[in-house]
């Protein structure tokens, strides 16, 4: 019971880090249709900046906000610079464009911090919580953070001018230019708070999974299989498809027999597909429906 | 003939390659009501698309003396021109009072807008019943209310209008238009009105433009189109 317990927490934890990429894959796909395959590394290359600067000898917190900063401004000058330029183009030419920047950003970081792995320290400390066994200080921490930040979007998203305006943008963009919103920029702030978003999570998740350039590969694909769960249209179903996801992996990794270590990533494309057949399009996600 | 609002000469416009407009000339006056008609797929979206910078487009438009043609939407639309388009535009997942929201999203005075949101729901009672509803579960008469609802919370000088009466019943029609005519004299708002209902429309406007696969066919007072049977017989249909 107590290992169940302890197991759905730690779920819960990295499930956090799952619904953040989850939303800022679904933030990006709300806004231009596509799916961004590098948003995990734009997240990796995050942490390095998060890495460098404590090096540097910045403060935790400090980094902390700073790379989310500049990892708000770098979201919002790749969408300016690379997307905004091909917005009009079929799908194929997105789609080798996000192998790209994967690419360009998993070799740049790879050529500028090498391949080694790196520690990178957790704010909260690895000890138990309290001297209790259930959850570490780390993991909880990351339950917190996730769910502020969470908190921040949703209040963000519901009830400021700049949210609706991006909502608006994202639904329907011919109508939101015909009441004169910027709808290119709200695409660009949608890059960059999906930037953001993901560097929070990378730093999270660093001093689980070790820094190095291919640390994001299996977080981003739970982040998909959760974003695909929630059915991309769907922010909120994003977020519970993350935690969803990250209590599924840990619970059988556990307890089915052969899974363990090695198979847990297979768990993440087995739920992508078992809910694209059973449901295609989410469990929260809208169905388009196409009037005749 | 009073102020002119806008002036637009000599406009072609284009899907792809395909060339939909020849050269079509129009001139607003400052507080009048003018009238587009014309048969389907005569190009009279086209002609308001190529107002507000929707669809490529060469020759001149001047609003208010200044040139706008090339200019995106969204600084067309902030200089005063407020396009209610066909098929209305509805945000479907936001509430009614958040698409209201939506329409003032460009205005710089903040601490008008609610008072601008209780002015629309003043001429539409039926918005302000329904103004924590998703909008894409209203009727389509109301849709098309809250979509001239939302043009007016721009304070627009300008309202491009695409076929509001389209699928609506005769009586909601009469009473949507009857708005209009109040909206022209008491907001100040002048009025492009693309019809398919002519008699309405004629109506309602001072000034009419007929128009036949993207040229012009015709131009003159209302009183002068509607008075004249041949006209009417061979383009207007009624
Ligand atoms: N997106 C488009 N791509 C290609 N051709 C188009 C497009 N939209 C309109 N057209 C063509 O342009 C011409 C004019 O269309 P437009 O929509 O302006 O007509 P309309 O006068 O508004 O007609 P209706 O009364 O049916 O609304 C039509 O021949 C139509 O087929
Ligand atoms: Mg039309």
């Amino acid at each position: 019971m107590e290992l169940l317990l302890h197991q759905v927490l730690a779920g819960l934890a990295t499930g956090g880090i799952y619904a953040c990429m989850a939303l800022a894959v679904v933030m990006i796909y709300q806004a231009i249709d596509h799916l961004n395959f590098a948003q995990g590394e734009m997240a990796m290359f995050s942490t390095f900046i998060a890495w460098q600067l404590l090096q540097w000898g910045v403060p935790y917190w400090a980094a902390f906000v700073l790379t989310i900063a500049i990892s708000f401004l770098a979201g919002v000058v790749i969408e300016r610079t690379v997307f905004k330029p091909i917005h009009k183009a079929p799908v194929l030419t997105h789609v080798v464009m996000f192998i790209a920047l994967f690419a360009i950003i998993n070799s740049a970081a790879g050529f500028i911090w090498d391949f080694t792995i790196k520690s990178v320290p957790s704010p909260f400390g690895t000890q138990p919580l309290f001297g209790q066994r259930l959850i570490s200080a780390h993991d909880a921490g990351m339950i917190a953070v996730t769910l502020v930040l969470l908190v921040l979007l949703y209040l963000f998203f519901r009830h400021t001018r700049v949210g609706l305006a991006m909502r608006a943008a994202a639904a329907n963009p011919d109508s939101a230019r015909l009441a004169g919103i910027r709808v290119g920029w709200m695409v660009a702030l949608g890059w960059g708070m999906a930037a953001a978003v993901g560097s929070v999570a990378g730093m999270l998740i660093a001093p689980v999974v070790f820094l190095e350039p291919n640390m994001m590969l299996s977080i981003l694909l739970y982040g998909f299989a959760a974003a695909v769960v929630g059915g991309l249209t769907s922010p909120g179903g994003a977020v519970f498809g993350g935690f969803a996801v990250g209590v599924v992996e840990n619970l059988a990794g556990t307890f089915i027999p052969y899974v363990g270590r090695e198979l847990k990533l297979s768990i993440a494309l087995f739920i992508i597909v078992a809910v694209l057949i059973v449901k295609p399009s989410g469990l929260f996600g809208r169905r388009v429906v196409t009037r005749v | 003939m009073s102020a002119c609002l806008l002036e637009a000469t000599g406009i072609c416009a284009y899907y792809g390659p395909t060339q939909v407009l020849f050269g079509l000339d129009l001139r607003l006056a400052e507080g009048g009501i003018t009238t587009m008609l014309g048969a389907n797929g005569a190009g009279k979206t086209t002609m308001l698309r190529a107002l507000s910078g929707m669809v490529r487009a060469t020759g001149e438009i001047r609003f208010r003396g200044e040139p706008v043609l090339g200019q995106a939407t969204e600084d067309i639309v902030r200089r005063g021109v407020a396009h209610v388009p066909e098929g209305r535009g509805t945000f479907t997942r936001q509430t009614v009072e958040e698409n209201l929201q939506i329409g003032a999203m460009s205005r710089r005075d903040r601490k008008a807008i609610p008072g601008d949101i209780e002015r629309v729901y003043g001429y539409f009672p039926r918005l302000k019943e329904r103004r924590g509803q998703q909008a894409g579960t209203l009727s389509g008469g109301e849709q098309q209310m809250l979509a001239i609802g939302r043009a007016l919370m721009l304070r627009p000088r300008l309202m491009l209008l695409d076929e509001p009466s389209f699928g609506l019943a005769p009586m909601i029609v009469a009473e949507m238009f009857e708005i209009l005519r109040t909206l022209n004299r008491s907001e100040k708002v002048s009025m492009l009105l693309v019809e398919q209902n002519a008699a309405l429309a004629l109506d309602l406007a001072d000034h009419a433009y007929l128009i036949e696969t993207g040229r012009l066919v015709m131009s003159g007072p209302s009183a002068e189109i509607r008075g004249d049977e041949s006209i009417r017989r061979s383009y207007l249909g009624y």
